[in-house]
């Protein structure tokens, strides 16, 4: 096992970016970012909004775990499923220490999608008389109402729309605004007594735009409805404390902030949890199983059937940490200092950035920036940035509806993450300064 | 910029993406004795799409004739210069003739940069340019957009033929 990482003893600093000599560590800790790309050129990587690269001290938990602990966990009582067991409950308080939680509060999932999943099946169970009296807070019923935003991935919006075709509610939405903003000053009217989930992204993975939460939970206590917040792009960025938010789940997935594939988690308070009926049912998460019927764990495990990712959840929890360490205060000051770098691209001749650019944005947006070339396709665009090594996202990024609200049908989107350099962003700058060019669109 | 970018967006490609043949969607070319297939083709991992009409004259089977193909789409250059050459290349063939030169250009599009024997490019005239295309498996599908909505518009217009389909099995079939 390794070693020293930049992580560990950084000092704290809040509200100060990272230092050079950090940075530089930081990335020292990513070995990936070493390697070149399509003939030998140096990899620029800013495609972080689809997934994170990995550090060593992650790398090594994953690897650490299967060389010395591995065993199953929860069953058994020799001495390395105590480890075992030891190490993954470990991951699950650190992980929900790191969002503001109790670590009773986190249940393990495969990622944000499956979470977001879980919370709309158990609805639908609830609503079907499972999870009996305790449950019955939890049903739909025709006519009830689930609101969402324009801005949703697909994950925070497809379950949703399922979960209203199954239950007979109705699913509305809140718009976005030009700038690329969730409407909140629609809340009043389309959160309703009618509504019974209010499900919405903390920070949008095309426009970047921070959604402010507090006025979404107050309207939602106000009517009884339940929050959902998608905080996949907020938690790698920004300090994200859950109870202080207030909302009653949140999801996020571990790729996103430099942990594995495969791992995920659903927050959700308490007495929800407590009194939500499961979704996936078999190994794990019962108490009494007769041939007739079955009694079920308290949460988290109720949620946690089968086999879990054990060995991605205790690499998660390394990338908690190793985010933890270097202070998510510092984090988000180096996030808004590359995202005011991202956004010069606003000034080149021929582009148009999806989201929020104003100077005054850049504290209540991330840097991911999504954007469209005049007379050349997003696809077009992200060839010609990956011939000079620059690694961006083209397509619609699972938010269809939000690139029809802005008339396209795809963007190209650069997006950072802890190991970004402005040195990185200016090379994407200027390769995508000739883009126009190579395709002959100027003054198209 | 690279080779490889000049091989992906040979000058062929750049001027028919930029002056695409075919787009516009032909109306009213509803004549008796021409048969109609239409097709709308999505690449859902971009958005972009293709509406393709074909219009059919003479034989009601894979020896009719291609007397148009019209197209309105959306895309990238690679998708939208495939459009056109696709277009050029195909009008005035047979439905036969189409769907084998559909097969070519799907075996062009496999080569992994390697092309294809010098008789079978020949066939493909202006199709050849997207050799480089095939290096790059993420832009493969925006080559052939617009060749599974012909391969489509032909079954659509009955000229599906016994002869040349070995890969339609994923095609919907409209006759009852």
């Amino acid at each position: 096992m390794t070693t020293t990482s930049a992580a560990q003893g950084a000092p704290a600093h809040p509200g100060a970016r990272l230092t050079d000599a950090e940075l530089a560590a930081v990335r020292a800790d990513f070995p990936l970012l070493g390697r070149t790309v399509r003939g030998g050129r140096p990899l620029v990587y800013l495609d972080s909004g689809a997934t994170s690269q990995k550090p060593d001290p992650v790398l090594d938990a994953e690897q650490d775990f299967y060389l010395q602990r591995n065993a199953a966990v929860h069953r058994g009582a020799h001495h390395l499923a105590e480890e075992a067991t030891e190490a993954f409950e470990q991951a699950r308080a650190d992980v929900a220490a790191f969002v503001g939680a109790d670590e009773g509060e986190l249940v393990w999932t495969s990622g944000a999608t499956a979470a977001i999943n879980l919370v709309a099946y158990a609805l639908g169970n609830a609503t079907a008389g499972r999870g009996g009296d305790a449950a019955k807070r939890f049903r739909l019923a025709p006519g009830d109402e689930i609101v969402v935003t324009e801005a949703e991935h697909h994950a925070n919006l497809v379950p949703w729309q399922e979960l209203a075709a199954r239950t007979g509610a109705v699913l509305r939405w809140l718009g976005v605004d030009d700038s690329g903003r969730v409407r909140v000053d629609q809340a009043a009217d389309v959160v309703t007594e009618r509504t019974r989930v209010l499900a919405f992204t903390h920070a949008s993975n095309v426009t970047g735009a921070v959604t402010p939460v507090a006025p979404l939970v107050a309207r939602a206590r106000e009517v009884g409805a339940l929050t959902v917040l998608d905080a996949c792009q907020s938690v790698p960025h920004l300090p994200v404390d859950l109870h202080a938010l207030g909302v009653d789940f949140a999801a996020f997935s571990g790729h996103k902030m430099l942990g594995p594939t495969g791992v995920g988690a659903l927050y959700g308070r308490r007495e929800l949890l407590e009194a939500l009926p499961p979704f996936l049912t078999g190994g794990s998460m019962v108490e009494v199983v007769t041939m007739a019927e079955t009694t079920y764990a308290p949460p988290p495990q109720r949620f946690e059937a089968g086999t879990q990712p054990v060995a991605q959840a205790v690499a998660l929890g390394a990338a908690a940490q190793y985010l933890g360490e270097l202070g998510m205060d510092a984090v988000a000051a180096h996030d808004h200092e590359l995202a005011r770098e991202l956004l010069k691209i606003s000034e080149l001749p021929g582009v148009r950035v999806l989201g929020p650019t104003e100077p005054g944005a850049v504290g209540e947006r991330l840097a991911i920036v999504s954007f469209v070339v005049d007379g050349v396709h997003a696809h077009d665009v992200g060839q010609v940035l990956d011939a000079a090594g620059i690694a961006v996202r083209v397509g619609h990024h699972c938010a269809q509806p939000l690139h029809r609200r802005f008339g396209v049908a795809a963007t190209a989107r650069a997006s950072a993450s802890v190991y970004t350099t402005v040195d990185e962003v200016a090379a994407f700058r200027e390769a995508l300064a000739g883009v126009r060019a190579f395709f002959g669109a100027e003054g198209a | 910029m690279t080779n490889q970018l000049d091989q992906l967006y040979q000058q062929v490609i750049l001027d028919h993406a930029r002056s695409a043949h075919g787009r516009g969607l032909a109306v009213g070319d509803e004549n008796a004795r021409s048969a109609q297939g239409e097709s709308h083709q999505v690449n859902p991992t971009c958005g972009d799409e293709v509406t393709l009409r074909v219009a059919l004259s003479g034989a009601d089977d894979g020896a009719a004739t291609v007397e148009r193909v019209t197209w309105e789409g959306q895309g990238c250059s690679i998708s939208q210069a495939s459009l056109s050459v696709l277009t050029d290349l195909v009008t005035g063939r047979s439905a036969d003739e189409a769907e084998q030169l559909g097969e070519t250009f799907r075996a062009l599009m496999a080569s992994r940069g390697q092309g294809l024997d010098e008789s079978l490019e020949d066939e493909l005239g202006d199709a050849t340019a997207f050799t480089g295309v095939s290096q790059f498996p993420a832009r493969i599908k925006c080559a052939l957009l617009g060749w599974a909505a012909l391969r489509d518009a032909l079954a659509k217009a009955g000229a599906a033929s016994a002869t040349s389909a070995p890969q339609t099995q994923d095609l919907p079939k409209e006759d009852a």
